[in-house]
């Protein structure tokens, strides 16, 4: 499952379906294809864009649900705090010791 | 050559001349009847009285349900409009229940949006890149 996880974010254009979709929850995927192509001039096909989605879907970042007739993406970031487990960052609050 | 007419299949063409006229503000041009109920029915931009007609055609032919079906689900238009402001124009049909598959989204020129027309289809909005 983390393999999947890790794998889905090694790709530039994922991270980038993954911002869009930060900025917009529950887009189409004529939309997040308008997206790439228009704000990002990422010339890729629509086959190529659903590929990358089921590699996010398949890493739990991506979530898909049918609404009557049109299917929706949607975010979903909690499968990233399984790397926030794996290694703990220092609370934010904590200040950091300068080495001497 | 010039682009003269274009077409949409709609389910129900009652239904259809209601949306693109009463909804979307489109004129009837050409109502003729066809015989089995089918009509020759077009409509025009209302300032553009010889500007290309759109001809809200019978969806019956049992290769259009899959095809529409199909991009619908992937939230593909079928056919493109121009408005002004796609904003305002987005506001007026959501207050009269249509239903947008993609809000107003700005790019680069061009904002677009992409609504239901309740007949099969869906229909981008955008305006003119200047």
């Amino acid at each position: 499952m983390a393999d999947d996880l890790f794998k889905a974010l090694a790709d530039p254009t994922r991270r980038t379906i993954l911002d869009e979709l930060t900025e917009k929850s529950g887009q189409t995927l004529f939309e997040i294809c308008s997206r790439l192509s228009m704000k990002h001039r990422l010339g890729i096909s629509r086959q190529a864009v659903s590929q990358h989605l089921a590699l996010l879907e398949a890493a739990g970042l991506v979530e898909t649900r049918r609404e009557g007739r049109y299917k929706f993406h949607d975010l979903n970031t909690a499968p990233l705090r399984r790397i926030t487990e794996r290694w703990p960052t220092p609370a934010p609050s904590e200040p950091e010791k300068s080495t001497p | 050559m010039k682009i003269h007419l274009t077409s949409v299949f709609v389910d129900d063409q009652d239904k259809a001349e209601h949306f693109y006229t009463e909804i979307l503000g489109f004129v009837k041009k050409h109502d003729v009847p066809l015989g089995e109920e089918a009509r020759w029915l077009t409509v025009i931009a209302p300032d553009e009285p010889d500007g290309t007609e759109l001809l809200l055609e019978p969806a019956g032919h049992p290769a259009v349900k899959p095809y529409r079906d199909a991009l619908v689900k992937d939230g593909i238009p079928l056919a493109q409009f121009a408005v002004a402001d796609v904003e305002a124009e987005y506001e007026r049909l959501r207050a009269l229940g249509v239903r947008f598959t993609q809000e107003p989204l700005a790019m680069g020129p061009v904002t677009t949006a992409v609504f239901d027309d309740t007949c099969g289809n869906l229909i981008q909005l955008a305006t003119r890149p200047r």
